[in-house]
């Protein structure tokens, strides 16, 4: 059996989406700025996606959600933008951030930072939790930007970005979330709080790799990041995505159709799993579950590193992560585990297990076995649950 | 850069088959007791190192023969990736049979190399090696707990590169000999910073007394100054070897006293904009000013004595070029 619990990284591509993008590969392939039958027949399927993708967040006709590659390039054009309009120019000299924002934006942020922009990395606390009054202790006259992620991607902690959109607006300073991992698990309407700039991706919510978006408020428009042939408005140029804007329209449909199904039957069945889970001896949630989005558990189990975790599940084909995809090639230990400053001997042993909408039951009782099994077998290795003769006493 | 590092691995397709099967069924796991060890008539050893907060920790468990000194059984519990306990369990088959001397001399790159399926193709990625390390570093601990020894007694060189062993005196012996400026050329001699990284500078997954760059800083510092000893007793250092600014001062005092005289006697003068380094060759840009600039002899006779004084005086391959 093959267990696919890693949809935080990325999710399967929903078969009616891949059915609504099948046509624009082979039979209606034009160019959409073209001047004949080729490119025109594309137009109304890009109009539909458009506006489902609108729709899906709420977004009022006049304000932009400029189509991008992915989330990465939505998060670096904000912050490289502000950088252009605001640091640069030294109307403003600085940025606020959450300290466990994805790399996309951390990494940003160091780039702008070496270019002389002051950054401000908010702490969270012992639950994986942002308080939005650091927000406002942090804000000066000089502040351009805040940008908190709506949903953290490692402990599936939901942050409070309507207060701290709203503490934004008071101090008349730009708004901007990540809400990849918001979209199909929360509500999301941007006009139901201030909000500036608000980051997409499509495959996280079963749609197409390769598909990103940017909304942008009427009025608070950035400086394109591609600069090019004028495609989005001028905004992003690059030849339209066109299978890739049609997946995400259905997709952006389809998730807000499940969205319901997400926070009821998934956010259960996540539960009953997560109590079974924590049957286990030895083993520790961060955020409370009412406080996290439906889909995520992280979970410590003491005394096995979490690769070697993933090891064991993968052998019986289950797939979790140890935190973010794009890192698991480096050894660091996770650093939202770091972050919530986590008793460290915890620090690496945390596995993220990330349900979606296609999570079957008989996957989660598979899965249980499995981590039973791995559990005994990993610690039965392991130095943590190792026999010490009388009076000997461990010394590094 | 190139193919292979742009869409970067995945690390587990490149453990070999027997750190597979060493992560999937470790034999030598487990615990030697004391009674067990007793019963055996040997000395029971218990020794950890690293720690669970810092990603690996291994117990190793020696039963030695107190009359021959030979490890009769060694297990071992870990706490680590796959990488650490397949090399853990490697490390315990090594020492078994083996003296407590001939113990201490395994290496992490002995426990690497018995976990290759071919001979010359590496068991892990260049980033797990640093994993093996600490299969090394707990048999070295053992050894000291069974002779009532400091641990540092076996280690009579500074490793800087734990994952391919380089000393400190053999990076600093390297770098000299061959003039090294950049790490990638460390790497290339001696293979240090290969693997995990750790080694080169501060900010990999963990802290060091001391990094290839500060080597690579103390070597450039060391230079510098020696120039800078060597011009101010008044020894005639190479011009190849000087700094920019070195060159800069001797080109000009070689004007000064052989050249300038000379040009503001015909009512003219001159100045150097930029000494250029071009392939064998230093290339000294210079300006004429008053009755010089505009003269025939300027690009010809003059410019030639100009050259010539300052090949003569500094370094035959100067050339000297007009703007």
């Amino acid at each position: 059996m093959r267990v696919y619990l890693d949809n935080n990284a990325t999710t399967i591509v929903d078969p009616y989406v891949f059915g609504a993008m099948e046509p624009y590969f082979v039979q209606k392939y034009g160019n959409p700025n073209s001047l004949h039958e080729f490119a025109s027949e594309t137009h109304p399927a890009i109009k539909q996606a458009m506006e489902k993708i609108y729709a899906g967040i709420h977004a009022p006709k006049e304000d932009s959600v400029v189509i991008t590659s992915c989330a990465t390039e939505s998060n670096n054009w904000v912050l490289k933008s502000i950088y252009f309009q605001y640091i640069l120019t030294g109307r403003k000299n600085h940025i606020i951030l959450s300290e466990v924002e994805h790399p996309s934006i951390i990494a940003t942020a160091k780039f702008i930072e070496s270019m002389g922009c002051r950054v401000t990395y908010l702490p969270i606390n012992h639950e994986g939790l942002i308080d939005p009054q650091s927000v406002r202790d942090n804000i000066t006259d000089k502040t351009a930007l805040v940008s908190v992620m709506w949903v953290n991607n490692e402990t599936g902690a939901i942050f409070p970005v309507e207060e701290i959109g709203n503490i934004c607006a008071e101090h008349k300073v730009l708004f901007h979330t990540d809400a990849v991992q918001a979209i199909g698990k929360l509500p999301v309407d941007v006009q139901s709080f201030n909000v500036d700039y608000l980051t997409m991706s499509a495959h996280k919510f079963h749609g197409p790799k390769g598909v990103g978006a940017l909304y942008m408020k009427k009025g608070k428009e950035l400086l394109p990041l591609l600069h090019g042939g004028s495609q989005m408005g001028g905004y992003r140029s690059g030849t339209l995505n066109v299978p890739g804007i049609i997946g995400m329209g259905k997709a952006m449909e389809q998730a807000v159709d499940a969205l319901d199904f997400e926070m009821s039957d998934v956010r259960q069945m996540r539960d009953e799993f997560e109590d079974e889970l924590l049957k286990i001896p030895d083993t520790f949630v961060v955020t409370p579950r009412e406080k996290r989005a439906a889909n995520t558990i992280l979970i410590s189990f003491r005394g096995i590193e979490g690769e070697s975790m993933l090891w064991d599940l993968n052998r019986e084909g289950v797939a979790a992560s140890t935190g973010s995809a794009c890192a698991s090639e480096d050894l660091e230990s996770n650093p939202v585990m770091e972050a919530i400053g986590a008793e460290a001997d915890l620090a690496h042993t945390a596995v993220r297990f990330s349900l979606s909408r296609y999570t079957t039951q008989e996957e989660l009782d598979y899965t249980l076995e499995v981590v039973k099994r791995a559990v005994v077998r990993l610690r039965g290795i392991s130095s943590s649950y190792a026999y010490a003769p009388e009076g000997y006493k461990s010394g590094h | 850069m190139g193919m292979d590092s742009l869409i970067g691995g995945t690390i587990w397709s490149e453990y070999s088959q027997k750190v597979t099967d060493s992560m999937n069924n470790p034999v030598h796991k487990g615990e030697i007791t004391q009674e067990q060890a007793d019963a055996m008539g040997a000395k029971l050893i218990v020794a950890d190192f690293g720690a669970e907060s810092c990603g690996d920790a291994v117990r190793l468990y020696w039963a030695v023969d107190p009359e021959t000194d030979i490890i009769l059984d060694a297990k071992f519990k870990s706490f680590g990736c796959g990488t650490a306990i397949a090399s853990s369990n490697t490390m315990v088959e090594l020492c078994i049979g083996k003296t407590v001397d001939e113990a201490v001399k395994i290496t992490n790159i002995d426990v690497e190399n018995a976990m290759r399926d071919t001979p010359d193709v590496p068991a892990v990625p260049p980033q797990k090696m640093h994993c093996s390390v600490m299969a090394y570093d707990v048999i070295k601990k053992a050894a000291a707990l069974y002779k009532g020894v400091d641990m540092a007694s076996f280690e009579n060189e500074i490793i800087v590169c734990e994952c391919a062993r380089v000393s400190l005196s053999t990076l600093r012996e390297v770098i000299r000999l061959n003039d090294l400026t950049t790490v990638e050329q460390i790497t290339d001699y001696t293979k240090a910073g290969a693997f995990c990284k750790s080694c080169i500078r501060p900010g990999g997954h963990e802290a060091k007394d001391i990094y290839l760059v500060d080597l690579l800083e103390e070597y450039e510092k060391e230079k510098m100054a020696k120039a800078a000893d060597a011009s101010a007793s008044g020894i005639a250092i190479d011009f190849a070897q000087m700094t920019v600014v070195q060159k800069l001062k001797a080109v000009d005092k070689v004007i000064d006293t052989n050249i300038r005289q000379m040009l503001i006697m015909d009512g003219g003068d001159m100045e150097i904009l930029d000494i250029k380094e071009n392939g064998a060759h230093f290339d000294i840009y210079i300006r004429y000013l008053g009755a010089c600039s505009g003269c025939a002899s300027s690009s010809t006779g003059t410019l030639y004595a100009i050259e010539n004084i300052l090949r003569q005086k500094l370094d035959e391959n100067i050339r000297v070029l007009p703007i």
